[in-house]
Parts: C-alpha cells; structure tokens; sequence
C-alpha cells in the first residue's frame, strides 16, 4: 500500500508530554503536579445554567460566531477589564476554547512562506499550528535572567521581511512570567513600527499576583493589529467544556468566522448558555480562585528558597518554573529520576521548547495538602542529589 | 490582609503562624499583631470544630425550633433570646425575618430529651407564644463544608 499520510503532518514532532504522561500514568502512588488546568470544579451557578440549557432543550446549534448574548457579554468583559470596545457582531468569534482560536487565527492569516515569532518556553500548540499552517516559525529563546519576559531587541532580531506576526504568549505558561506596561509599549513599537500582527494569547488573564493584566491591544494603535485570544478553561475552571474566544479587528474575524464555519459550525452550545453565567456572574469565584492559587504560590516559593533552589518569582498562571541545572542533568533525567524515586510528576522544561532546557514546570492547581507532601518528596530528593 | 485572613482561618483554624505568614506574603509578626486585634475587636469569637458526629458511636439529635414571642418593652427580643440562649443545650439563636421571630437550634442525646426542652423550658416561657419544632434527619452541608464528600482527582495526570 502507498504511503497515504500528510508529509507535514508526519514531519510534526509529538508532544513532548506524551512520553511522559505514559509513565506516569502507569504509576499507581504518584504525585502529580504536572497538570495545567484548574483543580477547582467549575462553579456551580455555571454548572447550573448549564444543566439548565439542557432542560429547556436548547439543544441546537447556535450561531456560527456565537450566542448573540454570550458575545455581548465577552465584550463587557474585555470593555470592563481591558477598556477595550470590541463589536459584538463582527469583531468577536466564540471558538472551542483557546486552542482553537490559535488555529483558525494563524491560518486566517497566513500566504506560504510567512513567518511566525514565537517566544519560547510556551504552550505546545502555537508551533505545529503555524506550520499546518503553511508559515515558517521563528522561536525566540527567552532567558531566565529577563525572567522570561519578550525583550525587544530579542523582537527586533527575530523580525524579517517575511514577518507576519508575533504570538505573544503572557501571562505564560510554561514559566507564569507576565509583561507589564512598559515590557508591552517597547513590544507595541517595534510591532507598529515593522508593521506587523500580533497574537495576544491572554488565557491566564485572570491570574496575576502583582498588577492586573494589562492587554496590548489596549495599547494605543494596537487594537488593529492584535488577535486577543482568551477563553474560560482557566480563568473559570472550565476546561473540559472547550470554549473559548477571539476578538480581532472585523477584516480578520471575518475570516477567521469562515474557517470556524466550514470545520466547526459552533461551539457547544450548552457550554456558550452556561458562559454567559461565567461572565455576568463569575467575578467572586474568580477572585476567591486568585487568591487561593497566590497563596498557593507564596507557599512554593518560599519552599524552594527554604531548600535553596533557584527560582525567579513568577506573577501570573499557575505555574513556577525552578532551575535545575545545579544537578547537572537534562530537565528529563531530572525528572524521570523525582518520579522514580519520590514518585513526584513535574514536567520538563524541554516539552516548551528547547530554551526549557534546564527547568522544569511545576504546577500549584493543587490543594496545600498536596503540595506540601510533593515538596517533602522533592526536597528529599534535591538532598539526595547534593550529596552524590 | 484581613480580609484574606480571616477567609484562611474560617476554612482552618488550626494552620499555624508561620504558614499563615508565607501564604498571606507577609511577616510572622504582622500575622500575630493582626491575630490579636481581631480577637480583642471580637471579630474572632472562637476556633471550633467541625464534627461529624453521624460517624462516632456518640448519640447526638438535632432541632431547628421556631419560636413565636412577644417583644418587651424596652428590649425587644434581646431579653428572651438571653432567656433562651443561656441554656447549655442550646447551641444557636438567631434573630429572623418572616413568619416567626427566634430560631433555635437545640441538640440533646434523645428526642424525648428535646420534646422536655421545648415543653418545659420553651413553650413555659411568658413571652413565648407558640414553637414548632422540626428534626434535623441529615446534615449534608454545614458551615460550608460538604460532609462526606469524596475528593477524587479525575483530571489527567499531565497536560500541556
């Protein structure tokens, strides 16, 4: 038989988590602070409404962008956090989760041969989405000594002729590194400046530990140029019920609206009824999940300053990114060794992009309970190694 | 860091100072000085338990007791809600809006311990006017906590 797979599809390089996943999912006693989502149930008047959509049996598609009211209520949402006025009618586009809001961005925009910035460590998916979608990534490798923020000479260096847009990544995930004012206004400049676009991935919006999230496209002349994707997996623990959102000026919503019709149709539509509850009633479980997540953060990193390990202070998502290359060990020795001897899962750095090298991810969507016992497991460890 | 505080202590009490100081961000001393104030202002007014007393061998029954009464002149319902609250067994009062005035939560060992409560102490009482008495069957809920709630994490083990 003929070999009848995509080439470019073949060419991808699996996740890097998928590896290890299988491990641990073999062992039984593990530990796992591997895990980027929400460890809290999604709140329970959004559950409610819903349970609610289905009884009524709003059971059909909804409009291809979205429910009208969901849309409207995204809108007072980014207007009232961002002070941004997005159109509800041709500026805003309910996807299934974030994730595919990076996709359809990406391949909206994108003519063969076009470049894709992509500051790394990052989320997994923004690499093989540019290149299914025909572009040519270009990664910038942040340093831990800029504690993961884009630079912009980093920018300046990675930009060519063929640039088409930079994927800004913040707050982030892997590192839970944020831009603040002043990092965004250098960024926004080189980006008017070398006319280009951006894609403002702001998924962990809602958790930051110092200012509040600041938006770029709430920048002066930025509106035009970003794709501000956002969604509800992180903000209101509703991962699994994969919706999310895209707002973009109307000539690439438009586009983007095409693809979205012809491969998705909608978003599901129980989950869009039970969002515009997460909107116009959610701030309090948002603001109660902040301040456990902080307080979950505080307590690591004065763990890992008790035993000595280096770790820069990250302010957004729910992450912490130690460095580990005190042990001399690649991040995947390091950690395949902590789950083989103490039975605690984190996940390499080097699974974000090589830049990870040397750190590994550690996630505090977990109780205090379970992050005390993981770091009396951990600090074992690292006791161990320093005596080898 | 009040606030934060007191919405740490409320769900455990027993987390010690030091901790308190790493999760709030701020010094052991300023957690201890704040500590004080709160239970000098009143604000803290006790560090309980929460008991599920369904699972030990002891017996325990609970009422929920409505009470109708007249207000006095000059006190209001403060005097008969002191009448009543200084009983042992009773282990709330409160003061409600609606179709009746006091509600008193009463625990005792037996039912037949509760019926003597609410016919002889209760219903004797001048400005008591009338009592209706409902049984607690099951807790499901109390001061927020779920009873018997399984805590199983179905996430994934990792992902992205």
């Amino acid at each position: 038989m003929r070999n009848f797979l995509s080439d470019k599809v073949t060419a991808l390089k699996p996740s890097g988590i998928r590896k290890f996943f299988d491990i641990v999912n073999e062992m039984k006693d593990a530990i796992s602070l591997g895990v980027g989502e929400p460890d809290f149930d999604t709140p329970w008047h959004i559950r409610d409404e819903g349970i609610y959509a289905l009884e009524r049996g709003r059971t059909f598609y909804t409009s291809n962008a979205g429910l009208k009211d969901l849309r409207e209520e995204i809108a007072n949402y980014i207007k009232r956090t961002q002070g941004i006025n997005y159109n509800p009618d041709n500026e805003i586009l309910v996807t299934v989760g974030g994730s595919e809001a990076i996709d359809i961005g990406l391949r909206a925009i994108i003519n063969p041969g076009d470049e894709v910035i992509i500051p790394q460590p990052s989320y997994v998916s923004y690499e093989p989405c540019a290149i299914l979608a025909g572009a040519k990534p270009v990664i910038i490798n942040l340093k831990a000594e800029n504690e993961f923020r884009l630079k912009p000479d980093e920018l300046l260096n990675a930009i060519t002729d063929k640039t088409k847009i930079l994927i800004l990544p913040y707050p982030n995930n892997p590192t839970g590194a944020i831009m603040e004012k002043e990092d965004l206004e250098a960024v926004a400049r080189i980006i008017k400046e070398k006319d280009i676009l951006v894609m403002s991935d702001e998924i962990y919006s809602a958790l930051t530990y110092k200012d509040r999230h600041i938006s770029i496209a709430s920048l002066d002349g930025m509106k035009e140029r970003t794709i501000l994707i956002n969604g509800f997996s992180k903000a209101y623990a509703m991962t699994g019920w994969r919706l999310g959102f895209a707002c973009a000026p109307k000539e690439i919503t438009a586009q983007m609206t095409k693809i979205h019709q012809y491969a998705i149709m909608c978003a599901p539509t129980t989950s869009q009824y039970a969002a515009v509850s997460a909107l116009r009633n959610g701030d309090n479980d948002v603001e109660m999940m902040r301040q456990s997540y902080n307080q979950r953060r505080r307590f690591l990193l004065n763990a890992f300053k008790e035993m000595g390990l280096e770790c820069f202070e990250p302010y957004g998502a729910f992450y912490v990114f130690p460095c580990i290359k005190e042990f001399n060990m690649t991040s995947e020795e390091f950690a395949t060794k902590l789950l083989m001897e103490e039975k605690v899962a984190v996940v390499p750095g080097t699974a974000f992009g090589e830049c990870g090298e040397g750190f590994v991810r550690i996630s505090y969507a977990y109780s205090l309970e379970n992050l005390k016992e993981a770091i009396s497991r951990i600090e074992n460890f690292i006791k161990k190694l320093r005596k080898e | 860091m009040r606030e934060e505080l007191l919405a740490i202590l409320e769900k455990n009490s027993r987390i010690d100072f030091k901790e308190l100081a790493v999760l709030l961000g701020v010094e052991e001393t300023a957690v201890l000085e704040e500590l004080e104030k709160l239970e000098k202002e009143g604000i803290i007014c006790g560090y309980h338990t929460l008991i599920n007393w369904e699972k030990t061998s002891i017996e325990k029954v609970t009422a929920l007791i409505e009470v109708k009464v007249t207000p006095q002149r000059g006190q209001g319902f403060d005097r008969i809600a002191e009448r009543i609250y200084n009983y042992p067994e009773v282990k709330a009062v409160y003061l409600i809006s609606g179709g009746y005035d006091l509600l008193v939560t009463l625990e005792e060992k037996t039912l037949k311990e509760i019926a003597n409560f609410v016919s002889d102490k209760l219903s004797t009482l001048d400005s008591v006017l009338s009592t209706a008495t409902h049984f607690i069957l099951k807790k499901y809920k109390d001061h927020g906590t779920i009873i018997n709630k399984k805590s199983v994490d179905e996430r994934e083990v990792i992902t992205p």
